[in-house]
């Protein structure tokens, strides 16, 4: 239903401000010319989609994923302290974290939504899982494959240059995030 | 050192599987096999929402929003030209996709503009879409402090997103 609204109103906007500008023959123009550059997108993207889910799948199948979620159990048993005692919860912690390291983000989400079940009050959110949430939602990745693909796509030299950038940007927001939901849990709490 | 990271990640992998006796080539076969399956499953909603944004941005709505929004975001160091990226990456992820691939052709992959879409969308995720999977899933009404806490994440990462391209590619404008 969000995206009805949300293609009506980028339809609408661009009417308006195409009337309002008196670019008028731009906008048919845009319509068809858009279409195209969709499909030419996604076909470009083609070979490095194919590519990273490939390897997304070998890490899976090659125990990379579970070597490196025993390496995190650690580090996130002090963010989720209730995991300490709950070995599934644990595992489902550090699986859904590791898969969204690496990339496979449909791996991370079942694993990470059996996560949310044990650590739920009820039908409240608790501490806990509101760190889960901002961790998923800040989305530390290492490759992110998509936006290399599209670089690529573009006829960018060096695709990959951005990897640093987009580390130190999104181990910024996961800390930030966590240190807000501290924050706002404590005066929850008063 | 990213120059060859990337190879390496394809290596390690296939060293690992083999070690372990597993038929990697297989693996990899049917693994980029599915990625044919996402790649069908994204191709409509990208044919659809790139119609829609390069009709914002020929009817020149993109560039009224970011002069619109450009005092707040200026001020944070924000590119006022990524507005709508800003705007549509928490609610749609596709649209986000269609946005940053628009503001990468328009200015150029390499411009200042285009790289700073790219490190927002590779640092950012769509955070009303996972927090509504999780919390229906898990079947939770009292979410508390969690949008805004996630929210407040998905800021941080559009201005380190700014900092960041601007430190780390100072040659770029």
């Amino acid at each position: 239903m969000v995206m009805s609204w949300i293609w009506s109103l980028f339809l609408l906007v661009s009417i308006l401000s195409a009337a309002f500008t008196g670019r008028g023959a731009q906008l048919s123009q845009a319509v068809l010319q858009g279409a195209q550059s969709g499909v030419t997108l996604a076909v470009s993207m083609a070979g490095s989609v194919c590519l990273w889910t490939g390897v997304g799948a070998l890490m899976e199948e090659s125990g990379i994923t579970d070597a490196l979620s025993r390496i995190l159990r650690p580090i996130l048993g002090r963010l989720f302290p209730s995991s300490r005692a709950d070995p599934a919860l644990a595992r489902d912690l550090s699986a859904n974290v590791c898969a969204n390291f690496l990339g496979l983000g449909n791996a991370a989400t079942p694993m990470g939504i059996s996560a949310a079940r044990r650590l739920k009050r009820g039908d409240t959110a608790t501490d806990e899982l509101c760190r889960l949430i901002v961790l998923n939602t800040a989305s530390i990745q290492l490759i992110p494959a998509n936006v290399a693909a599209v670089r690529s796509a573009l006829g960018c030299a060096r695709p990959f240059a951005i990897l640093p950038a987009v580390w130190v940007s999104s181990i910024c927001s996961a800390g930030l995030g966590l240190a807000a939901a501290w924050l706002l849990g404590r005066l929850c709490r008063r | 050192m990213t120059d060859y990271l990337v190879p390496l990640l394809l290596l390690i992998p296939a060293l690992a599987a083999l070690r372990r006796k597993e038929n990697a080539y297989d693996i990899l076969l049917t693994g980029a096999g599915s990625g044919l399956k996402l790649l069908v499953s994204i191709l409509p909603p990208l044919i659809l929402l790139l119609t829609a944004v390069t009709m914002l941005r020929q009817s020149g709505a993109m560039e009224l929003l970011g002069k619109l929004l450009s005092p707040v975001l200026t001020l944070f160091g924000i590119p006022p030209e990524t507005a709508l990226l800003v705007l549509i990456r928490p609610v749609s992820g596709s649209a986000a996709l269609a946005v940053g691939a628009q503001l990468m052709a328009a200015y150029g992959v390499d411009s200042l503009v285009g790289v700073t879409a790219a490190v927002m969308l590779g640092s950012t995720e769509t955070t009303f879409y996972t927090i509504s999977v999780y919390f229906g899933a898990a079947g939770i009404r009292k979410t508390r402090y969690t949008l805004p806490a996630a929210l407040f994440a998905d800021f941080i990462g559009f201005l380190t997103a700014s900092w960041t391209v601007k430190c780390f590619f100072p040659n770029l404008s």
